[in-house]
């Protein structure tokens, strides 16, 4: 099969780009080893989040807001996208102190953001633990359910033109004059001059196959759900230093996340762990006392790349021409997701992004001395 | 050697029973209070507990199960009133969860007989109070002396459809009527296999004629048209296999078709499971000894595949033996070999059980658009078709956990235990599948819920 | 939905609440059988607006049953035994 692009990669940035590219007249072919979203697109925590966030991030985080704004009418449906707001909470003076820092990261990028001290927070938020001491609220935040957006995209993507294959697990890759030539399991072929690289934690194996390994590993976010209780969180919460964050649904139910659980990328494979569960319960109850009690109904994770700086790989490949990478997301995606289609449409077809990627150049792990590869 | 047993009914008691005998001392845990399982689960000690009145023609069964229960509790180290939530199958970990105390337990091997529940088709109006399960039904009455309503309709099939049927009347319950939806032609042509065990067989023409002979209605061959009432169950109507429409008046309805394995810890042990095409239900594979593809973890009981009480003290004495045998221990051969023939021969009698009681694929798959397919969710089947029709999807959602990622169901607080089964027929149907290819609800962690504390109890 | 006790229904008497209303049970009922002997009809209502229900299973396998117990925070009524004194809410 031929194309003007493939995307190797169907999560939810994959996707996206799929439907960008195919918008405007590409001819792409997506490759998606299981289901789309199987894995960190769509088993994350759902956070539509801009606060808190490395600044080279925010700006594509700005950028993919406006996106999540219309994402209804872009594929159709809103994925549940509520307006929520986050609130982020400070527990000590230490991370209050955080909280402050980062008034004006989000002034320098234009993300509104209100800072909650102790003489309002429990006013304002009465259910707030006195574990809490301060908060930062972003009104522009949310939460989405992260298992409809990356079939939504994709749908959209299909509906646009791009073929998206789904349980085609790619075998080999590798470039010539005619350009990329993937290899699935099944033996089918597929060639493109251009090739996005998108796959999340198995993005770093491809980019070591165009020879610039990068120490990538694979995250697994400890994620969890309550049964449904009557609805009173309305923000999406987190915390500085992000052990826990949790956020309910209109339908009651409470999502918790915090800490890491287990996986194995090869097979692939990968679960909660118990203890980190239980810490997080933990933290969720000091956090919002009144959930004492509420029972935990499910639990489970998928897998996600982390890079050692915990931002992502996004840009042209070092050593080849019309490979492009966009992986290795730290489980902090989500949000960007669609964003992130978007600016690899315009690397693809204009040559340039509206926003700057220099901080994310994959050329940053290519020291001397680095033999690159998986951390351990 | 530390032997983790979870699970203290049939297979468990069995299983323990060989590993003390062994000179071990296992840790044994169960939900309940007391050995037994729920077949032959114990009244609490306020109530009376004769065994003929409580479990019949199975009293010798059950009262052998509790002596040997009661023996063994002083040696080993028994843990009631406990859930396993979480099992870590690479670091030998159990997850527990007992009241408020939550705790972990090492082991070298564990058996896992974590027993069954009813198989169920959604009904209109099977949400309804006064709608129990066909065990639900014989639990009220076995545990508490209690019947789920003053006139009870038992509706279904399998063996427990008659048994329940028959303890409520022989209580003194009024059973206003017994439905199988099973012909009577088709438990006829499958009783040749079933005189394999004809004493078992024997009870079930007991039951069944009993019933006639004391003028409860029984109707074979029905289509259940769905449970009527308001605030509680007033009647039920179903259509005869001439597809007249009956009805009748009750406060009561206990339904069932058949039982399926409890195996959500298998699952979590990451061990394969198969579709069993004659138990219709998806089993987890072992071994005729209960070995599994995951070293050091054995399954026994109806939690690794229907079999019954029988087969399961069988199934639990011969897992335990292979614990043993795996741990380079002498074990005796005349023990194992009249293990594994008497588990051959049950395997025959199994099998035409099956055939006789098979599961009304039909009614599961076309349950009524706007019926509650998932209880927990208050998802109706009709939203479950609709997930189907690429609503949100790249394409149709072609395997179980797709649609219930898209439609909730089996998203509640049972993790598609009670719907699990009807979601798959019905897309099946749907889509020119078969529940083979559709696939299973995966198993996640907690097994049932737990709750969310600060500080754990250890 | 009424348990009827068809037999060895003479145990000492205990009393529990629901929502506040006192209910007769006895020794070594569970909280299920002393809510729906006692007349309860019903243990809680669906969250999602399809009706009361009262347990399915009484089992501990469907999670239909759900209650309140004062000082316990929430239990299965099918697998937690009544004691006297216990004020329940309905789920």
């Amino acid at each position: 099969m031929k194309a003007d692009v493939l995307v190797l990669g169907g999560g939810g940035a994959g996707c996206s780009a799929a439907l960008h590219l195919a918008q405007r007249g590409a001819r792409v072919v997506l490759l998606e080893r299981g289901l789309v979203g199987g894995q960190a697109s769509g088993v994350n925590y759902g956070g539509v989040r801009q606060q808190g966030r490395h600044p080279a991030e925010l700006p594509i985080a700005r950028r993919s807001r406006e996106i999540w704004g219309r994402m209804k009418a872009l594929v159709g449906t809103d994925a549940e996208f509520t307006v929520t707001g986050h609130l982020k909470l400070a527990r000590n003076e230490a991370e209050e102190a955080d909280l402050v820092a980062y008034l004006d990261t989000a002034k320098e990028y234009r993300l509104p953001l209100r800072f909650i001290g102790r003489n309002s927070i429990h006013r304002e938020y009465p259910w707030l633990g006195p574990a809490v001491v301060a908060g930062s609220f972003a009104p522009e935040d949310g939460a989405a359910n992260p298992r409809l957006l990356a079939p939504a995209l994709a749908r959209a993507a299909r509906e646009a033109g791009a073929v998206l294959l789904e349980n085609t697990k790619v075998v080999s890759q590798t470039r010539d004059v005619d350009g990329f030539l993937l290899v699935s399991e099944a033996g089918d072929e597929f060639r493109a001059p251009v090739l996005l690289n998108m796959a999340g934690f198995w993005g770093g194996a491809v980019a070591e196959a165009f020879g610039e390994p990068v120490p990538v590993s694979p995250l697994s976010p400890n994620m969890m759900v309550t049964e449904p209780v009557p609805y009173f969180i309305e923000p999406n919460l987190g915390v500085v230093g992000g052990n826990v964050y949790l956020r309910q649904i209109p339908r009651g139910n409470i999502i918790v996340g915090g800490g890491d659980g287990e996986s194995d990328p090869a097979t692939p494979w990968s679960r909660p762990l118990a203890e980190v569960s239980i810490e997080a319960m933990g933290h969720a109850v000091r956090l919002v006392p009144s959930l004492a009690g509420v029972q935990v109904i499910r639990s489970w994770t998928g897998i996600d790349g982390e890079m050692p700086d915990r931002i992502p790989v996004i840009g042209p490949s070092g050593t080849t021409p019309g490979l492009f990478h966009a992986f290795g997301f730290s489980g902090h995606g989500f949000q960007l997701g669609p964003a992130i289609g978007a600016i690899m449409t315009e690397l693809v077809l204009d040559g340039r992004a509206d926003v700057p990627l220099e901080a994310f150049a994959i050329s940053r792990f290519a020291g001397p001395g680095d033999g690159g590869g998986a951390k351990a | 050697m530390k032997v983790a047993v979870v699970g203290a009914g049939p297979a468990g008691i069995r299983a323990v029973e060989v590993l003390v005998a062994a000179g071990l001392r296992p840790v044994w845990i169960d939900e309940a209070a007391e050995g037994g399982g729920r077949i032959y689960q114990r009244p609490p000690a306020p109530l009376k507990r004769d065994a003929k009145a409580l479990y019949g023609f199975e009293a010798g069964r059950a009262t052998s199960l509790h002596a040997a229960f009661d023996a063994l509790r002083p040696q080993v180290d028994w843990r009631p009133e406990t859930l396993v939530w979480h099992i870590r199958p690479g670091a030998k970990q159990l997850h527990t969860q007992s009241g408020p105390r939550r705790d972990q337990v090492e082991y070298d091997a564990a058996i896992l007989c974590t027993g069954a529940m009813d198989r169920v088709v959604p009904l209109p109006g099977w949400t309804l109070p006064g709608v129990t399960t066909l065990g639900g039904a014989q639990i009220a009455l076995k545990a508490q002396g209690c019947g789920i309503g003053r006139r009870v309709v038992f509706a279904g099939t399998g063996p427990l459809l008659w048994l329940v049927a028959y303890q409520y009347a022989k209580a003194g319950a009024e059973v206003a009527a017994v439905l199988d939806t099973t012909p009577f032609a088709t438990k006829l042509a499958a009783s040749p296999g079933m005189l394999r065990d004809a004493a078992t067989f024997a009870k079930g023409i007991y039951y069944i004629g009993w019933l006639r002979a004391h003028g409860v209605r029984i109707a074979e061959g029905v289509t259940p048209i769905g449970i009527e009432g308001e605030a509680g169950v007033s009647g039920i109507a179903w259509r005869d296999p001439g597809g007249r429409e009956q009805r009748v008046d009750c406060d009561a309805v206990g339904m069932g078709w058949g039982l399926k394995p409890e195996a959500q810890l298998a699952d979590l042990a990451g061990i394969p499971f198969r579709h069993d095409p004659l138990q219709w239900n998806w089993v987890p594979e072992r071994d005729v000894a209960g070995r599994t593809a995951i070293a050091g973890h054995y399954l026994a009981g109806d939690g690794a595949g229907i079999g019954g009480a029988a087969v399961a003290e069988l199934a639990g004495a011969r897992a335990a033996l292979a614990v043993l045998e795996d741990a380079g221990r002498m074990v005796d051969a005349a023990q194992l070999s009249r293990l594994d023939a008497a588990l051959a021969r049950q395997q025959g009698f199994r099998a035409a059980l099956d055939r006789a009681f098979p599961f009304p694929r039909a009614l599961a798959a076309g349950v009524a658009d706007e019926t509650i397919l998932c209880r927990c969710e208050g998802l109706r089947a009709g939203e479950l078709r609709a997930a189907l029709a690429a609503d949100h999807a790249p394409g149709p959602a072609s395997e179980l956990n797709r649609a219930k990622a898209f439609s909730r169901a089996g998203m509640g607080r049972c993790q598609g235990r009670v719907c699990g089964t009807a979601a798959a027929e019905i897309m099946a149907a749907a889509l020119g599948s078969t529940p083979e290819a559709i696939g299973r609800l995966r198993g996640q962690p907690p097994v049932k819920p737990i709750p969310l504390v600060a500080e754990p109890v250890a | 939905m009424r348990l009827v006790r068809l037999r060895d229904a003479g145990r000492p008497r205990i009393a529990v609440t629901l929502d506040g209303a006192a209910l007769e049970a006895q020794e070594g009922d569970t909280l299920l059988t002393a809510l729906l002997a006692g007349g309860a009809g019903h243990l809680r209502m669906s969250e999602f607006g399809d009706g009361p229900r009262a347990g399915f299973c009484l089992m501990g396998a469907c999670q239909d049953c759900w209650v309140a117990v004062e000082g316990m925070g929430r239990v299965r009524a099918c697998t937690t035994l009544a004691q006297d004194g216990m004020a329940v809410r309905r789920g």
